[in-house]
């Protein structure tokens, strides 16, 4: 499906006057992996919240040719748009194979609903599979370490059968394996997916990344691939501030390559 | 999760012990008036069960439980009313106090079947109506617990204000038959009391399938996750209003059947008191189970009846007490501690997921 990209237009958030996101146009194609960074206040978390319907914006927010502003949350999310939060938000006294289960079920009818699950779905199954947690299928998801319990907040997106994923700061508060793990899972999921992630951890936005969108304050400062926002003076001057910096500099922030 | 398929049969065995305590025993051992008392009893599970379910499960702390209790219960009273004074004729209340007649919407419970559907769909109906309007605009922990509560105080106020139609403060009472039997006749009272103990032991099977069920486990989703849900496509305001639509029905069932047994229905059993009254057991016993709720209310009825008997103004305050003890120190009712033995003598080296066992969710409190 070629019409399985996210496309803002002109995308504004505003609360009492004060401008979080500001005009956004972006457009994120399937099978890309695109990291939304800028430092804090920039309005990444703001852009997904206003696509996920959590707050309300102006502008044009199309999915799959949907425009999906004014919709109410549950609508947008049964149109394919899954996302996480920055503390992982799972059903903490189900567990993980209920927790799958349950994200699997939105389009479940009353009969169903009011049966026993017998046996465990096949996207379940996979989900599991994918995200590594078919050993803890019966462990209560309260009990998980962190990082699992982000893997597992994945996988719900998975069954959920979303086509475009918004992940805010998945691996804040994980270990390095952790993060590996989760970049490598990320990058398995995007081939048919349109997946997008706010994320404040460069390391990790430097190894697993196609692409890079920059914001500052609510607006689009850069965007392209790590490399070339890396080298982009307007970006070194937002995250080193105003002036002249050696590329020594910028590596120390921005890493090796800038 | 894994206690539930491990107490698969304990549940079955504990239904069937429920069934011969309730059809076999207690007719054996109890006298016609405390086999009596024990039905009333029963209506309050009824109750109980339907708050477990809403509360326990949904987190919906509802305070005016009463109101669908009072609509079950004035509903029969209503017909029973109709049905003593005769085809046509006035109640003799009401030709005390008035000389207008029967008011037009009595008329319709003149018949049984009517009365009989009513009780069942109206409770519901208003429930539903209540949820798609309150769960829709958010409105859910305190909020929803005050407004409910409001409402049990304005149905009170609304049936005081209305003696000619309701009876006001005294109530119905004094009825004579039920259905065509003579409620003097004790092998008719106990009938009504198998009746009662039949009608729990259905609903406590329901409430059970609701819990295991997928919906069960998305209501606990709702929650502890509200938000989370409505992320994953799903409305939860519709899986509450649904919950607490089978939770109305309960109590509005139990409320038909605590008049015939009783034998009165006044405000004093369906306002502000009475709800919390009702919720009090359901805390007790154990909120989030199955089997406390039902065990709860009836321990806390029977422990109100024994003391009253001998401590006519003690009763409020020994309840207020257990109230405080159980939310303080034991905020997953006395089930809390069933489990906790169970997961003791089952795992030795308690993992984690024991601990966590024994706290059920302090959210849950904190939003009560």
């Amino acid at each position: 499906m070629n019409t399985d990209y996210l496309e803002l237009t002109g995308l504004t958030v505003s609360f009492d006057g004060f401008v979080a996101v500001d005009g956004v146009n972006l457009s994120v194609l399937k099978g890309d992996l695109r990291f939304l960074i800028g430092p804090n206040g920039a309005g990444k978390t703001t852009l997904i919240d206003a696509v996920s319907g959590l707050v309300q914006a102006t502008g044009r927010a199309e999915f799959a040719g949907k425009d999906l502003l004014g919709l109410k949350v549950h609508r947008i999310a049964r149109l394919g748009v899954g996302r996480t939060f920055q503390t992982a938000t799972v059903f903490e006294e189900l567990t993980v194979l209920q927790n799958l289960d349950i994200a699997a079920g939105a389009g479940r009818s009353p009969w169903t609903l009011l049966r026993k699950r017998s046996g465990v779905p096949a996207a379940v199954e996979e989900a599991m599979e994918t995200v590594g947690l078919t050993a803890l299928a019966d462990t209560q998801a309260g009990i998980l370490a962190h990082g699992q319990k982000q893997w597992l907040e994945i996988g719900m997106l998975l069954v959920q059968d979303a086509r475009l994923l918004m992940l805010d700061e998945p691996v804040a508060g994980m270990s390095a394996e952790e993060k590996d793990e989760t970049g490598r899972l990320l990058q398995r999921i995007c081939a048919d997916r349109t997946v997008v992630v706010v994320e404040h951890d460069m390391d990790f936005m430097r190894s697993f990344a196609k692409s890079v969108t920059v914001l500052h304050a609510g607006k689009v400062l850069s965007e392209g691939s790590v490399a070339e926002v890396q080298a982009d003076p307007k970006v070194q001057e937002v995250y080193l501030g105003p002036g002249h910096h050696t590329a020594e500099e910028a590596a120390i922030v921005l890493g090796e390559g800038a | 999760m894994t206690s539930i398929f491990r107490s698969r049969y304990a549940v079955g065995i504990g239904f069937l012990v429920a069934a011969v305590l309730l059809f076999a025993v207690a007719p054996a051992v109890l006298t016609t008036f405390r086999l009596g008392l024990l039905g009333k009893y029963l209506c309050y599970a009824m109750v109980a069960v339907g708050i477990g379910l809403a509360w326990g499960r949904g987190g919906m702390l509802t305070l005016g439980q009463g109101v669908f209790f009072g609509i079950g219960a004035y509903l029969m009273a209503m017909h029973l009313k109709l049905a003593d004074a005769g085809p046509g004729a006035v109640p003799d209340f009401m030709a005390l106090i008035s000389s207008e007649g029967v008011p037009w919407w009595w008329e319709p419970f003149r018949s049984g079947t009517v009365t009989i559907i009513a009780i069942l769909v109206l409770p519901t109906l208003l429930a539903v109506l209540l949820g798609q309007a309150t769960f829709r605009r958010k409105v859910r922990g305190a909020y929803f617990a005050i407004l409910s509560q409001a409402l049990a105080a304005a149905f009170a106020i609304l049936l005081i204000g209305n003696p000619v139609a309701t009876g006001g403060s005294t109530g119905l009472n004094n009825f004579k038959g039920f259905f065509g039997f003579s409620l003097r006749d004790p092998a008719n009272r106990q009938m009504l009391y198998f009746i009662a103990a039949a009608a729990l032991l259905v609903m406590v099977l329901v409430a059970r399938q609701l819990m295991v069920s997928r919906f069960g486990e998305l209501l606990v989703a709702c929650r502890d996750g509200e938000e989370r849900v409505r992320f994953l496509g799903y409305d939860p305001a519709t899986v509450k209003t649904v919950a607490f639509a089978v939770a109305a029905m309960m109590a509005g069932v139990g409320g038909a059947l605590f008049v015939p047994i009783v034998g009165i229905i006044s405000p004093n059993d369906v306002g502000v008191v009475p709800s919390i009254g009702l919720l009090i057991g359901v805390a007790i016993g154990g909120r989030t189970t199955l089997a406390g709720p039902v065990l709860g209310a009836i321990a806390v009825a029977w422990a109100e009846t024994s003391l009253s008997e001998q401590f006519p103004s003690g009763w409020t305050y020994v309840q207020g007490l257990m109230f405080m003890l159980v939310v303080a120190f034991l905020p997953g009712g006395l089930a809390s501690l069933v489990k906790w033995r169970r997961t003791a003598k089952a795992d030795p080296p308690p993992p984690p997921a024991a601990e966590k066992d024994l706290t059920p969710e302090p959210a849950g409190g904190a939003q009560a």
